[in-house]
């Protein structure tokens, strides 16, 4: 249970958290592996990415955040210099 | 409106509950990206009730009141009036439902909340079907689709919800997909400044509900405005107006794609494919659609 900041009452009230629902990144099957020489900056999978874990950087490229990717692979299906790949976890490189 | 000058805020966190490749998360980070956080958003039973995660956390950074299934609408009159009281009026209220809670459940609500002229932005993510209960038939699916409420595929046409809303006469409504993030980002941001009720339906391609691979979401998206299943369009003073790839198609300057194109992808029109094609059912769907795109050119041309 957990106390309201305001008043001394135990609230049902949920407060935001990143991974409210624990390192989805577990999820994964497949994951996304990013060529930045390819990368021409268009932001596509920024955008496209359903649970934002692409950071757009101050200069507009992109890191994978492999914590909570769920490797859903929108983005290296959009992409369209097919810089990001999917690979499947657990491989020996 | 460039990917470039969008907005680097994400009222979304990561490791919410969404399924991988999740439509719903797609379209919500593009809308809060142009409402910004001033937003108190209202959420009816459905996919994205789910997606906040568990008590005692939630996976979005702006306040959220959930509410009983049909009553969306309704909580946001009420959140409306409570703020316009206290004179917080540069605050936005957003409904956000899905299709069940808009075309069947939560109809009554929004047009009541619609006719009195409410000040907030309904937004419906339709994606066919009631996707959190799992999979049951909704007034959105299409005919044939397979729900597990509709194992042979639906026997009925679906409604047109815009054109419901287009009766009550409301200063802004307007059709968008995933697939267009730009043209979302450029419709919600329009609607922010826009005083009274404003509805907008995003078309959100669910890979579990769908059954298609879960990387197909965008494609998804993009396939259905260019077979012409989907249309984008802007209704503003009485005046509706298409755009996009949908302009095109209205104004006959590109030929839509065969239905066929969108429907062989998704599981749930699979029976119209193996083990024969059902040729009479899939020109009945082609005929469905092109007397829809005949009777907007009669409409809006």
């Amino acid at each position: 249970m957990k106390k309201s900041k305001k008043y001394d009452i135990i609230s049902s009230i949920s407060y935001p958290k990143e991974g409210a629902m624990g390192k989805t990144g577990s999820w994964r099957v497949f994951r996304p592996v990013l060529d930045e020489s390819k990368c021409v900056k268009c932001l596509r999978c920024w955008i496209y990415c359903p649970e934002g874990s692409i950071k757009r950087k101050k200069d507009d490229s992109v890191e994978i955040n492999y914590d909570y990717c769920k490797g859903c692979g929108v983005c290296a299906n959009q992409c369209p210099t097919k810089a990001i790949k999917m690979k499947r976890e657990g491989k020996k490189k | 409106m460039a990917l470039k000058n969008l907005p680097r805020e994400e009222p979304v966190m990561q490791g919410n509950a969404a399924c991988p490749g999740c439509p719903a998360t797609l379209a919500l980070r593009t809308v809060l990206k142009a409402l910004g956080k001033k937003t108190v958003m209202v959420v009816p039973a459905c996919c994205t009730a789910v997606i906040q995660s568990l008590y005692p956390y939630t996976s979005f950074d702006i306040p959220i009141m959930n509410i009983a299934f049909e009553a969306a609408a309704a909580g946001a009159s009420g959140i409306e009036a409570a703020l316009r009281k206290q004179g917080k009026e540069d605050i936005n209220v957003l409904a956000w439902a899905g299709d069940g809670g808009t075309y069947d459940i939560g109809l009554q609500a929004l047009s009541g909340a619609v006719e009195r002229g409410t000040n907030f932005i309904y937004i419906c993510y339709n994606n066919q079907i009631y996707s959190n209960t799992g999979i049951q038939r909704s007034g959105a699916t299409p005919i044939s689709a397979w729900t597990t409420t509709t194992v042979g595929g639906k026997t009925e046409f679906h409604k047109e919800m815009g054109e419901i809303i287009q009766a009550h006469h409301p200063p802004y409504a307007a059709q968008a997909s995933i697939s267009e993030p730009e043209d979302l980002y450029k419709k919600v941001k329009k609607a922010k400044d826009i005083k009274g009720p404003k509805y907008i339906e995003i078309l959100a391609p669910c890979p579990p509900g769908w059954r298609f691979s879960m990387d197909k979401t965008v494609d998804m998206g993009k396939l259905a405005i260019e077979t012409g299943a989907w249309a984008l369009w802007e209704y503003e003073n009485d005046e509706l107006v298409f755009n996009g790839k949908s302009k095109l198609i209205l104004e006959e300057k590109i030929k839509p794609k065969p239905i066929e194109e969108w429907l062989k992808y998704q599981g749930r029109f699979k029976h119209l494919f193996v083990p024969k094609r059902n040729e009479e059912q899939l020109k009945r769907i082609q005929d469905h659609n092109d007397a829809q795109w005949k009777r907007y050119r009669k409409k809006y041309l």
